[in-house]
């Protein structure tokens, strides 16, 4: 599906809000002043909001350990998600899961998840409650490269083509699982071969960018929605920082060369260098869109700054639904 | 409300039918209600629990999956926070530790790390207990895992009328549930009433009163404490029997006040004792009851082992009337019959 000027708009602003809520999230973490691990999405951004775009508010997501940048493109408000990264009471999850497992069920984003492999058959179910309701709406399930050598993600993309679910399997492929090289790890230099193995159309995508994600994201939503069961996309993508931190540099994993090569893809900017000639944004515009979202950033800090922490007496709250278990 | 205040019609009913039709009547009711599982389709589960559910309701509603514990139960968890009321089946007990992530880093916790904002009415319903020589991957009751898990609740019913009660409780509940039966007390009778009700998920039952010493059970336990209890009437014991019927809640103010009340308790697993329930209740009872005790609390459970396979040796394995009279006899300082 060729992008309109408003969704090449749409995808621009979804990645441009994502890299800045990441880097300041990033800089907050290097002054200490966010408690527990920090998984960036700078680098992947044009997976999350190619894919994001192609869906609606009811269509569902799951994601990983590296999900800020799902809810985001999703429609994440910065605030909330800024002052649960804080592990504030005014948090998305009222500071009882932080980073790994942000959420926001009225943007039906089911959540970062953190262990690798353990959205997808979570995704699978909510496919079929959509198929089940008589709906048309679509579940995507976001997941590493690393996530296909795990039980789970076999178990879960087998019985979506088996029960012919309307699930779209995104799989960003950033070539690292955690610290190991893909090619360590799986016999196969592309992921999407093993969708085959499934019976699941699988095609490759240039996760660097976000118009070739938000095509072939359409193709497979479409194919979901029109009751032809589940798809898959492999997005050849990169992280910019560490497994976890903010660590660019010197890693003794990944050689400095490697990571330059890639960020002279950087989705953004690829994006932005083609979206004056077709007349979608200024060079002005396109400033203006980034200094808007910083200020947004710097309010949502400011808001989690002041948010007050939970009080004590709330540990025990949400354990169950309604009075219920032990002492 | 409990089975026998709202008893209007009851018949005759094995387990096995009484949780067939708590399931067909729940799923008369509510819409959002369905089966998925290995075998459970048309061939109504190994054990024959679905039978009839697939022709009844559609394979919409009662469906087969693949052998894939992990998918099954995820399958459930997201259905479930998408607004449906699943009921996924893990056939045997030993199988939820194939699914073990997806229940206790995912369906319990979602709620909780979510802050509160996903609501997880999924019930898995297995199958526990040793004596039909399945061998040690087949018969393993692993309840205590379970329960160590925050988020989760956990039935283990001793009775039809309790089997049916329960599952309607634990499908109705909007917290992920793991309903127990036990596979040697399947075609077990009992009355069970006609209508759709609850047994509320926390209550224990006393199945037994007495005053001299209390034994608690739940599961296949229970007749055979009730057993073990009968033959020592005829030694002038009174054994006062509570039946937890839930293992997650623990019932414990009925716990307690049954330790103040006969000082002396037996606590009556299938599971193995080390780690077990019995602990537990026994740490329960000395916090809250320590000064009423006249003995300490005792375990009749099975050995640290794996569940063997002959008969010769599962005989020994699993506690039987016989070795909870003993037991019972121990606490009391009484001698066995004969010694």
């Amino acid at each position: 599906m060729e992008p309109t000027p408003e969704t090449l708009k749409d995808l621009h602003y979804r990645m441009v809000r994502i890299r800045h809520f990441e880097e300041a999230a990033g800089r907050l973490a290097e002054a200490n002043r966010l408690p527990g691990f920090l998984h960036l999405y700078v680098g992947e951004e044009a997976v999350a909001a190619g894919v994001c775009v192609a869906l609606r508010n009811e269509d569902q997501i799951s994601s990983t350990h590296r999900g800020h940048g799902h809810l985001v493109a999703k429609g994440g408000d910065f605030k909330r998600m800024m002052a649960e990264l804080m592990g504030k009471a005014t948090g998305y999850c009222n500071g009882k899961g932080g980073s790994m497992h942000i959420c926001d069920l009225d943007l039906n984003m089911l959540g970062a998840n953190g262990i690798v492999g353990g959205g997808v058959p979570i995704a699978v179910g909510a496919g079929l409650a959509n198929k089940y309701k008589g709906t048309d709406n679509v579940s995507v399930v976001f997941f590493g490269d690393g996530s296909t050598n795990i039980g789970a993600f076999h178990e879960a993309a087998n019985m979506a083509a088996a029960l012919e679910l309307p699930v779209v399997f995104v799989c960003e492929n950033n070539e690292y699982g955690e610290f190991t090289p893909r090619e360590q790890t799986m016999a196969i230099t592309d992921v999407v071969d093993r969708a085959a193995g499934y019976g699941m159309p699988g095609v490759i995508a240039d996760g660097m960018d976000a118009v070739a994600m938000y095509e072939a994201a359409s193709e497979a939503v479409a194919r979901a929605r029109a009751g032809e069961g589940p798809s898959f996309i492999e997005a050849k993508t990169y992280r910019f920082y560490n497994h976890h931190g903010v660590q660019v540099l010197g890693m003794k994993y990944r050689t400095d060369e490697e990571l330059e090569r890639w960020k002279q893809r950087d989705p953004i900017e690829l994006l932005e260098a083609r979206l004056p000639e077709l007349g979608v944004l200024s060079v002005e515009e396109i400033e203006a869109v980034h200094a808007a979202v910083e200020a947004d950033v710097e309010e949502a800090i400011q808001f989690a700054e002041d948010s007050p922490l939970p009080e004590a007496d709330t540990l025990l709250d949400d354990v169950y639904s309604m009075a219920g278990g032990n002492r | 409300m409990t089975a026998t205040e709202t008893a209007t019609e009851t018949r005759e009913l094995s387990y096995l039918k009484a949780f067939n039709e708590a399931l067909r009547q729940v799923m008369g009711e509510d819409e959002t209600v369905f089966v998925a599982g290995e075998d459970v389709g048309k061939a109504g589960g190994v054990f024959g629990h679905f039978a009839g559910l697939a022709d009844e309701f559609g394979d919409r509603r009662c469906f087969d999956t693949p052998i894939a514990e992990q998918a099954i139960v995820g399958l459930g968890t997201g259905a479930a926070v998408s607004g449906l009321r699943p009921v996924v089946d893990l056939m045997f007990m030993d199988f939820v530790l194939v699914a073990m992530d997806q229940i206790a880093n995912q369906a319990a916790k979602l709620k909780y790390m979510f802050g509160g904002k996903a609501t997880l009415p999924l019930t898995i319903t297995t199958n526990a207990g040793a004596g039909l020589s399945a061998a040690a991957q087949h018969s393993q009751s692993l309840e205590a895992l379970l329960c160590h898990i925050p988020g989760l609740k956990v039935a283990m019913p001793s009775t039809p009328a309790d089997v049916k009660g329960l599952l309607v409780a634990c499908i109705r509940d909007d917290n992920p549930t793991v309903f127990v039966s036990n596979k040697r007390m399947l075609s077990s009778k009992g009355h069970v009433p006609e209508e759709l009700y609850e047994v509320p998920l926390g209550s224990a039952n006393v199945v037994r009163p007495g005053d001299g010493v209390t034994v608690i059970a739940y599961g296949r336990m229970v007749p055979e404490s009730v057993k073990a209890a009968d033959a020592l009437a005829d030694e002038g014991i009174s054994v006062e029997i509570i039946d937890l019927r839930t293992v997650q809640p623990l019932d414990l103010d009925l716990i307690v006040d049954s330790a103040r009340k006969t000082n002396r308790i037996v606590v009556v697993h299938e599971a193995v004792r080390f780690g077990g329930l019995g602990a537990e209740i026994a740490a329960q009872i000395s916090e809250h009851a320590f000064d009423y005790l006249d003995a300490p609390v005792a375990r009749v459970a099975a050995p640290f082992a794996p569940v063997p396979f002959s008969p010769a040796l599962e005989s020994h394995y699993v506690p039987n009337a016989a070795s909870i009279a003993d037991g019972i006899r121990e606490t009391l300082g009484r001698p066995a019959p004969g010694a």
